[in-house]
């Protein structure tokens, strides 16, 4: 029988104190799922340039000079641009890993580990993050 | 004892959503990032790279399911949150209301530019 448990108001930010390791976890989830759902409507406008390209000089596209393939490339050759991709990154790894642990406890597994798990989904993001940034800086300065 | 934290009301059809659209998220963004980071460099992209990559049906359907997915799960994070929050009445209604255009809005929007992505236009 699934025991009842009085969280408190977790919305009230102030008491970030008294916060255990299961009310991070919720707060970071709700941060890095606002952030990526700020970056897909970000990430769909900027690919909205491919609308222009389609339509317009065939040979700009050959040439690589279409408007699609400048912005991006434009974008992509700024060092603060290759910044924020790996903080999307951290913040991706770490939305997937701790959601996996979600769904652990949702399914009732693990519970009793679950502060340990959400340590294990910051390091892991960590690790990953720090992998990936030779990737992610290739070819850019600032 | 049972430390729970959700913004979700279990057993709901939000919740169950939230779910299946989460487990096809991990696999397709995990696949999205590799082929646009590793396989492929971000700042080697170009239109016809793009189109090329598009033009399979197979990839095209994966990409639009990959919008409607993260949409769905996004907008329902975001819609769950502030109810989480407190909100409720009219407000609810219209943050709904407000948040369900935007959906739709985005999922149109990003289907023209896979549609003008493809060559399809």
């Amino acid at each position: 029988m699934s025991q009842s448990y009085n969280r408190g108001l977790i919305e009230d930010f102030g008491r970030w104190k008294e916060f255990s390791a299961g009310m991070w976890a919720w707060i970071f989830h709700k941060f890095t799922g606002w952030m990526l759902i700020g970056y897909l409507f970000t990430h769909i406008a900027v690919l909205s340039t491919a609308i222009g390209a389609a339509a317009g000089d065939p040979a700009a596209i050959q040439q690589e000079t279409d408007v699609y393939t400048t912005t991006i490339q434009g974008l992509e050759s700024l060092f603060i641009i290759r910044v924020l991709e790996v903080g999307l990154l951290a913040v991706a790894v770490f939305h997937i890993l701790n959601g996996l642990r979600l769904l652990m406890v949702d399914l009732g597994i693990g519970l009793s580990a679950q502060d340990k798990s959400f340590y294990a989904s910051l390091v892991l993001t960590g690790i990953i993050t720090i992998a990936s940034v030779p990737t992610f800086m290739d070819g850019v300065t600032i | 004892m049972a430390e729970q934290y959700s913004s979700f009301s279990r057993g709901g059809t939000g919740w169950l959503l939230q779910r299946i659209t989460a487990a096809f998220l991990i696999v397709v963004l995990a696949f999205h990032f590799f082929q646009l980071h590793f396989v492929n460099h971000a700042a080697d992209v170009t239109f016809a790279g793009t189109q090329a990559r598009m033009e399979n049906v197979g990839y095209f359907l994966t990409m639009v399911l990959f919008l409607i997915a993260g949409a769905f799960h996004g907008l329902n994070g975001v819609y769950n949150a502030l109810v989480n929050q407190g909100l409720e009445g009219t407000q609810k209604k219209v943050v709904l209301a407000v948040l369900s255009l935007a959906g739709i809005a985005l999922i149109a929007q990003g289907i023209w530019v896979a549609v003008a992505m493809a060559g399809w236009t």
